[in-house]
């Protein structure tokens, strides 16, 4: 049985068809998410993709927050089930509570929190991934961070415009591969 | 009541404000090179009815924190004034 992953699309996200691509192509199902949704349909893992959600008015990933799927993605969060944020994504996940810390603007977008947050998350080994060449100005250099049970993860990279050597690299499989193995023992738990 | 609601959305110290360091490095190239710590912040406004200054305060106060405002990298400051006319309810 392969694992069923979610991607959440607000108005204005753009990158669920990327992200649907590349779920396919590791061999994994995918299924896009209408941010009026009231449930997650059930699966097993859930991706929130990058764009411009809500054209990023007022702040980014601040009206998508209130958007009904994302009750049902922190539902699924709070049962265990695996959330990755990407880029704009992670905003969102940020501005609706499942992770720590703000997005600030930058020349990119840079991770800031306040230092008791930034230590906690050092100590607690929840800063997953850092930038070799710090594009943007983030603090500590911070790529992606996850939560304190591990099973929601936030990053600013696109893993899925690195999921093909054809598009320059496939540094982003690993990471992909991982949600679907997560993904995958979720099915296999819920038989 | 019906109150005047303006509320000003600020970087907190510290957090980065690209479109201020833009502007301000970009003016010294119309001549004017006497200008320093350039900040670009948001101002909404709204109309809103409640039943006393503290209620809208209050009230508006919990827009800010849920919404407006992003606490972690953002401050607000607040400014309600009564304004004359119906109810919000009333208008079109």
């Amino acid at each position: 049985m392969s694992a069923r992953v979610g991607v959440v699309v607000f108005p204005g996200t753009n990158c669920e068809l990327d992200v649907v691509w590349a779920v396919e192509h590791l061999g994994g199902e995918a299924e896009l998410l209408w941010h009026g949704d009231e449930s997650v349909h059930g699966v097993d893992a859930v991706v929130v993709p990058g764009g411009f959600a809500h054209g990023d008015y007022l702040r980014t990933g601040a009206i998508a927050r209130f958007s009904p799927v994302m009750n049902a993605v922190a539902e699924h969060a709070a049962s265990g089930g695996v959330v990755l944020g990407i880029c704009n994504g992670f905003q969102v996940l940020t501005e609706a509570g499942l992770l720590p810390g703000a997005l600030q603007k930058n020349a990119g977008l840079a991770f800031v929190c306040d230092t008791v947050t930034l230590e906690q998350l050092r100590d607690e080994d929840r800063v997953i991934l850092r930038y070799v060449d710090n594009p943007n100005g983030s603090i500590d250099d911070i790529a992606g961070i996850t939560s304190p049970a591990g099973n929601v993860v936030g990053l600013m990279p696109h893993p899925e415009r690195a999921s093909d050597l054809l598009l320059g690299s496939d540094d982003g499989v690993v990471l992909l591969q991982s949600l679907l193995a997560a993904a995958a023992d979720r099915a296999a738990a819920r038989v | 009541m019906r109150f005047a609601v303006r509320v000003d959305v600020t970087h907190l110290p510290g957090v980065l404000d690209p479109q201020g360091a833009t502007v301000e490095r970009s003016l010294p190239a119309l001549g004017y090179d006497n200008v320093a710590d350039v900040s670009i912040a948001k101002t909404i406004r709204l109309v809103l009815d409640a039943p006393s200054p503290d209620a809208a305060r209050k009230q508006v106060d919990d827009m800010c924190e849920r919404l407006l405002a992003n606490p972690v990298i953002e401050r607000y400051t607040v400014e309600i004034e009564p304004r004359d006319g119906g109810s919000v309810s009333d208008t079109p």
